[in-house]
């Protein structure tokens, strides 16, 4: 029971990086943020673990979202990759990315989305795909279009993918979306905007990679997602009075 | 080593059921597992309704208070088919349920022990970034008290962190964004 195991913690994440729970631009926070301050928890073995899901995950072709009920999506063919990293630098590999997204028409796969904008027989809007060795990962999909939400009066959601990952740690889970260069529905949308350090933001937006865009067949963009690292020795977590 | 900057939190938006559910995700343990407890509750916003949209995550210990993980220099003994960890959508009531087999003690990494826990993410529309909290056990009341995180919490924290067990032997643990009775969130 007693072993001494000193887990080594993951840093705390700038601050900024991270959107506020309560933010009034986007009104569904409203209810849903908690209103006492959070507790800080010291990081123990319970958060430094976490669930490692690889390939097993995975299933052949999970990675292409373009291919769905023996037809080929309609819209923008793209490939989007990049690496998952720490903030160290540090690859993640052999880890489960999970993504999902609305189709060309901005219309998402699930009943509750009324936007009368067509669903695509051939696209269901949900992918899977695993790093390799250097924390590289790469799917092939169709480019999300925007679409209109009632947060606000006119109101649209710029295109973007969803993206979980958990990393190696309970401590590294991250959810979050990837959006598009240069799109012009940023300024309006506050789920985007609530991210309060404009450098954290900008790195929610995906880069054109003409080196991975082929000829005659998709356009490239390149998203790394970077997760807290933990650069530490040992030595420096072991406690003062031991 | 080169310092990257972190990526930010997004919600999940409406529509996170379209991938993250798995058929098998509330079963942190098979189904005829021995000794498999079921843990469920509900998952409600700051007026007290519902949050059908929602994903519990939780991740535990295994019953010896060991994880199958290179950072848990013990290494784990075998419990065939613990996963360790759940993810379970909430339903149009805001239900949840898990199934699991109750973790031990853990060594707190000073000498003393953490009672046993599970750690809960909770994700939905309308939260920017996931909330963290814990699930203790109705029954180690002693553990419990010497707890690092719990003695750190007025009793009325605690007693919000503690599932309280049902009739049939399964136990409760609710879960309240926002409200007098809300649920105490760790920042980790």
């Amino acid at each position: 029971m007693n072993e001494p195991v000193r887990p080594i913690a993951y840093r705390p994440d700038v601050k900024g990086t991270h959107p506020p729970l309560g933010f009034a631009g986007y009104r569904s926070t409203a209810l849903r943020h908690p209103s006492k301050p959070l507790i800080l928890l010291p990081q123990r073995l319970t958060e430094v673990t976490g669930p490692l899901f690889g390939a097993e995950r995975v299933q052949p072709g999970d990675d292409d979202l373009t291919q769905f009920d023996g037809g080929e999506a309609v819209g923008q063919r793209i490939v989007v990759h990049g690496r998952l990293l720490d903030s160290d630098g540090c690859a993640v590999p052999n880890a489960l990315i999970e993504v999902w997204q609305a189709n060309a028409g901005g219309r998402y796969r699930h009943v509750n989305d009324q936007w009368p904008s067509p669903l695509d027989p051939h696209f269901a809007g949900l992918g899977r795909t695993v790093t390799d060795g250097d924390g590289h990962y790469r799917f092939t999909t169709i480019k999300p279009g925007a679409y209109p939400w009632k947060n606000h009066p006119n109101a649209w959601r710029p295109a973007h993918i969803h993206f979980s990952v958990f990393g190696q740690a309970f401590t590294q889970r991250l959810v979050t979306q990837m959006y598009f260069p240069d799109d012009p529905l940023f300024f309006q949308d506050p789920i985007f905007n609530s991210v309060p350090d404009e450098k954290a933001r900008a790195r929610l937006v995906s880069s054109y990679d003409h080196d991975v865009t082929t000829d005659h067949w998709a356009l490239g963009f390149r998203f790394d997602v970077v997760l807290r690292g933990r650069a530490q020795t040992p030595f420096e977590s072991e406690p003062d009075d031991d | 080593m080169t310092d990257v900057g972190p990526t930010p939190s997004q919600t999940v938006g409406p529509y996170l059921s379209l991938v993250l559910p798995w058929p098998d995700g509330p079963d942190v343990v098979a189904p005829a597992t021995p000794g498999a407890v079921t843990i469920s509750g509900r998952l409600t916003d700051g007026a007290g309704e519902p949050v059908p949209d929602g994903l519990i995550e939780i991740w535990q210990a295994d019953p010896d208070g060991r994880f199958d993980h290179p950072d848990d220099p013990r290494g784990a003994h075998s419990y065939p088919g613990f996963r360790g960890f759940g993810r379970c959508p909430t339903d149009e009531h805001g239900q949840f349920a898990f199934r699991t087999l109750k973790p031990g003690a853990l060594p707190d990494g000073g000498g003393g022990a953490e009672a046993p826990h599970l750690n809960v993410s909770v994700f939905a529309r309308g939260l920017l970034h996931r909330v963290v909290t814990r699930i203790y056990f109705p029954d180690e009341t002693a553990a419990n008290a010497v707890d690092p995180a719990m003695r750190e919490l007025s009793a009325d924290a605690a007693e919000l962190l503690t599932a309280t067990e049902r009739p049939d032997g399964s136990l409760r643990f609710d879960i309240r964004l926002q409200g007098d009775d809300e649920t105490p969130f760790f920042e980790i």
